[in-house]
C-alpha cells in the first residue's frame, strides 16, 4: 500500500465465534458464525456484503465454499493463500477494492474446527518434495531451526524465549475471551515438553477451534456506523520463500520489508505505535518480528522481551489479547492481531484496556517465516 | 527407462544410481536446489548437471522428539553445501541432540520413507 491509500478504507465490525472448542460444528459453522457476529457489530447484513475475502485450511476453493455456504454471491472476491497472514494481507486488497467501486462492504472472515475435528493442526497443503523424505513436523521443525540459528547467532536463550510464552499469559489471563488462562512462568516453559529442540509445548501456539470476521467500507462512510471506525494507515506484504530450507537467512524475515512499507505508507514509526499484536505461532516469532519492525535492533529481540518487558505493566504492549500462545490459534490466526489491534483502538477489548490507543500496529505471518504483512491501523485522530 | 528429462526426474533418476547431481546455471555459474527449469538467481534456462562434491556445514538443526515406541526422536537439519545451496535433510550416525550448528558433514545417497535420498554424516576429521 501507498500513502495513496492512507486512510481510505476502515473497520466498522469485528466479530468472532467458536473460541476454544466449538463442539458438534464444522469449520464453515464456525466461519458463518464470526460473519455474523461481525456484521451485527457494524449494524450491517449479509445481504450488504458485496466483497468476501476468504481462505480456510480444509481445501483448495474456500472463498467459494464460504460465499455458498453465506448464501450470497459477491461481486469482489479475494482467496489468496498466504498462510496465516492471508487476512492482514486482505486488508490491503479489500482497500483497493473498496476504494475502487469494485465493492461496498467487504467482508474479512475465517472459521475453523481443527482442535475438536483433529486435536492437531488441518492443512490441505502438501509437503513439499524436497523436504517431505526428512519427515520435519510440521511447522514446528521449521520455527525450531529459526530458533536455533537465533539462539547460535546473537546468544539468544531459552530462558528469553520462554519469557515471550509468559508475557503472552500474562495479558491472556486478563482476557475472559482467552484459551489458556492459568498461570504459567519461565520453569514452566522451560520444563514442558521438548517436541522440537529448542522449543517445548509451552513455546508453541495453542490448539484451538475459532473463527473471525472484519467488515469494511471506505472512509467517507465509515462514520455511519455504530462503532469509532479503526482506518488502515499502511499495510504492505514480503514474501520469502516457501519452504524453510530456502529461507535465506534464518534469522531476518521479511517483515522488515512489509514493516518498513507499512510504516511509510502510515507515515509514522515503530515509536508511535501504542499495541503491537504479533503473529505469535511460536515464541521465536515475537522475537523476530520486533526486531524485524524496528521496535529493536537485530540479535536484540531476546533482552528486548526479557522479565516481563513485553507483558501487562512493561515498557511495550504486544500481544495484549494473549496472542496465539494463550489467547486462541485456530490454524491461521493473522485475522485475530487485526481483530485485537482494532479493538484497543475502539476501546473495547476484551481483556486489558490500554488508555487512549490512536495507533496500532498487527502483522501476519504465514507459512513457514514465508509470507510477511504488516498493518498500521489508526483512530479517527490519526488521519 | 527412458531417459530422464525434467529437471527433478534428472536429480531422482542420479539418486537411483548412486549419485548426488545439482544443477547449476550456465549463465552466472551458480548452483541451485531444489531443481528446477530456470536458474533462481538470473533467470536463465540453460542449465547443466555436475556432480556434488558432497562436502557440507550445518546450518541448522532441530531434534523432533517422538516416543521410543513410535521410532524415538530423530534429527532434521538444513545443510548447506560447499557449492553454495542448502537442502534439508538428517544426520546419521551420531546421536541426535549432538548435532550442532558448522558441524562439517559428508552427504551420501541413502534411503528415507523407502525412497534414495540425500543424507550427511559427521565428516572424518
Amino acid at each position: 500500500m501507498t500513502t495513496k491509500l492512507r486512510g481510505k478504507s476502515a473497520i466498522v465490525g469485528t466479530g468472532h465465534a467458536g473460541f476454544g472448542e466449538a463442539h458438534g460444528l464444522t469449520a464453515y459453522d464456525v466461519m458463518a458464525q464470526s460473519a455474523l457476529a461481525a456484521l451485527g457489530d457494524a449494524g450491517l447484513k449479509l445481504s450488504d456484503v458485496d466483497g468476501l475475502f476468504c481462505t480456510m485450511m480444509e481445501d483448495s476453493m474456500p472463498a467459494l465454499m464460504a460465499a455458498e455456504y453465506l448464501g450470497i454471491q459477491p461481486r469482489f472476491i479475494d482467496g489468496t493463500m498466504t498462510g496465516g497472514s492471508s487476512f492482514v494481507n486482505y486488508l490491503t486488497s479489500a482497500t483497493m477494492a473498496l476504494e475502487a467501486g469494485l465493492c461496498d462492504v467487504a467482508l474479512i472472515v475465517y472459521g475453523s474446527n481443527q482442535r475438536t475435528a483433529s486435536g492437531r493442526l488441518v492443512t490441505a497443503s502438501r509437503p513439499p518434495a524436497y523436504e517431505a523424505p526428512y519427515n520435519p513436523r510440521y511447522p514446528i521443525s521449521a520455527y525450531a531451526m529459526a530458533a536455533a540459528r537465533h539462539m547460535h547467532e546473537f546468544g539468544t536463550t531459552r530462558e528469553q524465549l520462554a519469557d515471550v510464552a509468559v508475557a503472552a499469559r500474562a495479558w491472556a489471563q486478563h482476557n475472559p475471551e482467552a484459551f489458556e488462562r492459568g498461570p504459567l512462568s519461565r520453569a514452566d516453559v522451560l520444563g514442558a515438553r521438548m517436541v522440537g529442540d529448542p522449543l517445548t509445548v509451552r513455546d508453541c501456539c495453542l490448539v484451538t477451534d475459532g473463527g473471525g470476521a472484519i467488515v469494511m467500507v471506505r472512509a467517507d462512510r465509515a462514520r455511519d456506523f455504530p462503532k469509532a471506525p479503526v482506518y488502515v494507515l499502511g499495510s504492505a506484504a514480503e514474501s520469502s520463500h516457501r519452504q524453510i530450507s530456502q529461507m535465506k537467512d534464518f534469522t531476518v524475515t521479511a517483515a522488515r520489508e512489509s514493516g518498513a512499507r507499512a510504516f511509510a505508507a502510515a507515515g509514522v514509526s515503530p515509536s508511535d505505535i501504542q499495541a503491537v499484536e504479533l503473529y505469535d505461532a511460536f515464541t521465536i516469532n515475537t522475537i523476530l518480528f520486533l526486531e524485524d519492525l524496528g521496535f529493536c535492533a537485530k540479535g536484540e529481540g531476546g533482552a528486548f522481551v526479557e522479565g516481563g518487558r513485553i507483558a501487562p505493566g512493561g515498557v511495550l504492549p504486544v500481544n495484549t489479547n494473549g496472542g496465539g500462545l494463550s489467547c486462541v490459534h485456530p490454524g491461521m490466526y493473522g485475522i485475530f492481531t487485526v481483530i485485537e489491534a482494532a479493538r484497543q483502538i475502539r476501546g473495547d477489548a476484551p481483556g486489558i484496556q490500554l488508555r487512549d490507543v490512536d495507533l496500532a500496529l498487527a502483522h501476519g505471518n504465514g507459512g513457514v517465516l514465508s509470507s510477511q504483512v504488516t498493518a498500521i491501523l489508526g483512530s479517527q485522530n490519526t488521519l | 527407462m527412458p531417459d530422464a528429462t525434467g529437471p527433478d526426474q534428472i536429480f531422482q533418476r542420479a539418486l537411483t544410481n548412486g549419485e548426488i547431481m545439482l544443477p547449476r546455471c550456465d549463465d552466472c555459474g551458480a548452483y541451485h536446489f531444489f531443481p528446477r527449469v530456470l536458474c533462481p538467481h538470473c533467470h536463465g534456462t540453460a542449465i547443466s548437471w555436475h556432480p556434488a562434491s558432497g562436502k557440507g556445514r550445518v546450518h541448522t538443526t532441530t531434534v523432533v522428539r517422538q516416543k521410543p515406541e513410535r521410532g524415538g526422536d530423530y534429527n532434521v537439519c538444513v545443510v548447506e553445501l560447499e557449492e553454495g545451496v542448502r537442502m534439508m535433510s538428517r544426520v546419521e550416525g551420531i546421536a541426535p541432540g549432538d548435532i550442532v550448528i558448522d558441524m562439517a558433514v559428508t552427504a551420501f545417497v541413502g534411503g528415507a520413507e523407502g525412497q534414495p535420498a540425500v543424507l550427511f554424516k559427521p565428516a572424518e576429521v
